[in-house]
């Protein structure tokens, strides 16, 4: 029992990557460059994966693409700059902040600002309610407190 | 007034996640619409000597139907694609993606051939130059090279008279 479900949680480790084929590079920074690189890249096929996490068959191309390019010496921004004019800035994770981009990027703080402001508006005292009681209905009330204390 | 706040906000908020669960996020909008379309070289299927670059299709306005053998919703919409080379409005060029040889000239046998050339994107280099994430996908490309429109997914019954017959019209209409 046990050992089926070590293998159970095996599988799902094993699962939770994409194999990642062997590369060969010259220079560590190289790698870990193609590592971040295809952990930043989506997968347009797995819409919620990396092309690092994914099996796809595009993702393996675009991991492919994106070894060759950094084996020609070019730039990461060579590479981003690849991928965005083919795919688009959903291909980034986490896109550049552009004039396009610019109320994903700010929406978070949009609502936050929307939501403070609707609560100081609901919060804030409401005028003309407050207006003094009569006399007629203050000694109404008067009386009726009168009563909740004798009782 | 204030009352009606929270209202309004909650129709705008409703408003919104409308919008969002009915947008389709399999349609990515193509960064290349209104730019040229990517250069490729590739060998014919049918004749895999001989190449085809976009270059020769200079001066006409073509279709680029991105296809595969192996390509499940391609055969949907298949028919469709028949149908508009009855018409011969517009040069059908094939990218036969990532496809074996035998496979793809037994696919054309098998369902017909619509396409004026197919050409071979064997290791789907082309594809990612034309942003190629799902086949089928069909580009609509304009007599000066510049890729006008582009459509993922399988062509639909009715998309060809809403969408593909009035782009070739147009780009027809335009000079060279």
């Amino acid at each position: 029992m046990k050992f089926l479900y070590a293998l159970m949680l095996s599988l799902l480790v094993y699962q939770a990557r994409a194999d990642i084929e062997y590369r060969d590079f010259k220079q560590p920074e190289q790698e870990q460059a193609y590592q971040t690189l295809i952990s930043e890249l989506r997968c347009l096929v797995c819409q919620n994966q990396t092309i690092a996490d994914s099996n796809a068959d595009l993702a393996k191309d675009l991991r492919r693409q994106v070894y060759e390019m950094l084996q020609q010496g070019k730039s990461r921004q060579d590479i981003v700059d690849f991928m965005t004019d083919r795919y688009g800035d959903f291909v980034m994770y986490k896109p550049a902040l552009s004039l396009k981009t610019l109320l994903l990027w700010l929406g978070p703080v949009l609502f936050l600002v929307i939501g403070l402001a609707t609560v100081w508006v609901l919060r804030s005292k409401p005028t003309g309610t407050e207006e003094a009681l009569s006399k007629e209905q203050q000694a109404k009330l008067d009386s009726i407190l009168d009563k909740g204390d004798d009782a | 007034m204030k009352y009606l706040l929270p209202l309004f906000l909650f129709i705008a908020l409703a408003v919104f996640l409308a919008i969002g669960l009915n947008l389709n996020p399999r349609e990515i909008p193509s960064p290349l619409i209104d730019k040229p379309a990517p250069a490729f070289n590739l060998p014919i299927l049918a004749t895999p000597e001989q190449r085809l670059s976009q270059a020769d299709l200079k001066g006409k306005v073509w279709l680029l139907n991105v296809w595969a053998s192996w390509c499940v919703s391609c055969r949907e919409e298949h028919p469709l694609l028949i149908e508009l080379a009855k018409q011969n409005k517009a040069l059908l060029v094939g990218l036969n993606y990532k496809d074996e040889i035998q496979a793809a000239n037994g696919w054309l046998s098998k369902h017909g051939n619509p396409y004026n050339v197919s050409v071979m994107d064997a290791d789907g280099r082309t594809g990612i130059d034309y942003g190629v994430y799902g086949v089928p996908e069909t580009f609509v490309i304009d007599k000066r090279g510049v890729v006008r429109y582009k459509h993922t997914g399988p062509v639909q019954p009715g998309d060809l008279e809403k969408i593909f017959l009035p782009w070739i019209q147009q780009l027809e209409a335009e000079s060279a």
